[in-house]
């Protein structure tokens, strides 16, 4: 899976892009983050407040509970402010 | 017609492009977006546009797709930049004709609206003390939220 990260979340996290291999437990965004938070520190500094957090797959807006799999590319990002 | 492009844009060029030749419109509305040299409390002296290159593009043509199919539109058109732009500089460019203005007024109105709370953009400003991320505003999640109902149109 390929993960993608902008803004603050990227400068926290320390790096734009990472290829991961899916645990076979992890089906949903929500079971996505929890494994990511206990990857590195950083990801977890990153993902403390899941209030600012947005996720895109294949990217289009999701919710926690949408499922994740092997081959999606999954994007992380704090609230937009274009325009 | 959606655009993202690092450099700037003629306004007076666009809006003339929009109606060329197409004589049913009768008038148009815009709205242009400039950067400000005040962020929160500090002077900013530039910021960098940073966007999902793919995804931008992919959610600018579903919001013009939806701006067309809510009010009786003649043309579209969203220019948006990306990179480091400094006070002044244009960011946005947001056009809508019609025949009669209020489709025009209310569709640009929408399109700007949604623009804000739906594309990955984000911005970072540079101010004395360092860069800085810009927070969302709630104003701007409002201001989507009026157009909630897929009704809210002329149509």
């Amino acid at each position: 899976m390929k993960l993608l990260y902008f803004a603050w979340l990227r400068a926290r996290v320390g790096c734009a892009e990472e290829e991961v291999a899916l645990p076979a437990q992890v089906q949903d965004v929500a079971g996505l983050l929890d494994w990511l938070r206990v990857r590195s520190d950083r990801h977890a500094e990153a993902l403390r407040n899941l209030g600012l957090v947005r996720v895109a797959v294949n990217q289009d807006y999701v919710g926690l509970a949408h499922p994740v799999r092997e081959g999606d590319e999954v994007a992380l990002f704090p609230p937009v402010t274009g325009g | 017609m959606i655009r993202l492009q690092l450099e700037d844009f003629d306004v007076g060029a666009e809006l003339e492009r929009l109606t060329a030749s197409n004589h049913r419109i009768g008038g148009i509305a815009s709205f242009i977006g400039l950067v400000r040299d005040m962020g929160g409390s500090d002077p900013v002296s530039a910021l960098t546009l940073e966007h999902y290159p793919g995804m931008t593009e992919r959610k600018l043509a579903e919001i013009e797709a939806e701006t067309h199919r809510r009010w009786p539109l003649d043309a579209a058109l969203v220019i948006h930049r990306y990179g480091r732009l400094e006070p002044g500089d244009r960011i946005v460019l947001v056009a809508t004709a019609s025949p009669h203005r209020e489709a025009a007024l209310a569709a640009c109105n929408f399109l700007i609206d949604w623009l804000k709370t739906e594309a990955p953009f984000w911005k970072s400003e540079e101010t004395p003390t360092g860069e800085r991320w810009v927070a969302a505003r709630a104003e701007d999640k409002a201001a989507r939220e009026r157009w909630t109902s897929p009704f809210q149109g002329t149509r």
